[in-house]
């Protein structure tokens, strides 16, 4: 059995540095970009637009696919929350709020996709 | 190999008792999709040290499996657009015999995130998701490195024995 009695080799120091080099990057650029706060959560469902609510009004939302009430979302002081969901594993509702822009919170089972849209820069600090 | 059944019995086993122990332990890192993929390590293990064919099956058999045992139809399908598109990656990268395992782990990691992530971007049909992209590719890297570093390991100790 070949190349396993080795842990490391040169290859791999070059491979491994040049994907983490890329992967950091890409993520510099995720956070440098994604703080714009966002303005209003689009809810879609299965592809279309069930609504969209402005973040700056608080409001509790009911997101019902035929008769079966399957997602709850909380907007609250700028941010948007699933609360609840009738899912079995309930991963949105373990996802914390959401807030910025192109920010999501997906749940996959119901095809429920809550996207925070648009908005202004965030305020700079006073001192820049 | 002599006992390639039971042989190949006793991996799935593991495999499967290592997404049991996934299972319990509850984390949620505020991004969903981020996980450690313990079970992996025997994926990685089978095709650097047994062949790509036992590696293939014992892991579609464990996503299978486990999904129905400790998750549910959602989980297998992610696992298994993650999984199959993680393997063929992996298998192709082994075959250039220029890597080690630790690389190859570290590869499988990214791409199983990707393919999950365009698998529930296909089913929401939304595009939004890829937002995430940067943050989950990191995470398949960290979680590929930590596999990669415990599958090289394990080879090193039970490689004699297979």
């Amino acid at each position: 059995m070949r190349a396993v009695a080795k842990r490391f080799g040169k290859r791999d120091l070059l491979f491994l540095g040049i994907l983490s080099a890329l992967l950091f990057l890409g993520c510099a650029v995720f956070y440098l970009t994604g703080l714009k706060q966002g303005a209003a959560a689009e809810v879609t469902v299965d592809g279309t637009l069930y609504g969209t609510y402005p973040l700056n009004r608080d409001r509790t939302v009911d997101i019902r696919i035929g008769d079966t009430r399957t997602n709850v979302l909380v907007i609250q002081n700028g941010t948007a929350d699933m609360t609840e969901a009738n899912c079995p594993d309930r991963l949105c509702v373990h996802q914390k709020a959401i807030s910025r822009a192109n920010e999501t919170i997906v749940c996959l089972p119901n095809k429920v996709v809550v996207a925070i849209k648009g908005g202004r820069q965030r305020k700079l600090d006073a001192t820049a | 190999m002599k006992h390639k059944t039971a042989y190949l019995g006793m991996s799935l086993a593991l495999a499967l008792i290592l997404s049991y122990v996934e299972a319990l332990i509850p984390f949620h890192f505020g991004i969903p999709g981020i996980k450690l993929g313990l079970a992996n390590l025997i994926t990685v293990v089978m095709l650097c040290c047994v062949g790509a064919k036992e590696a293939f099956v014992v892991s579609v058999l464990r996503i299978v499996l486990a999904g129905f045992l400790f998750g549910n139809p959602f989980g297998i399908l992610y696992g298994l657009s993650g999984g199959l598109l993680s393997f063929f990656v992996m298998y192709l990268l082994w075959r250039t015999k220029k890597l080690h395992v630790i690389s190859v782990s570290v590869t499988g990691g990214i791409f199983h995130n990707i393919g999950q992530l365009a698998m529930a971007a296909a089913v929401v049909e939304n595009k939004a998701l890829f937002y995430y992209l940067p943050v989950l590719l990191a995470a398949g890297f960290a979680t590929g490195l930590l596999i990669g570093i415990l599958a090289q390991e394990m080879i090193l100790r039970v490689k004699r024995r297979m």
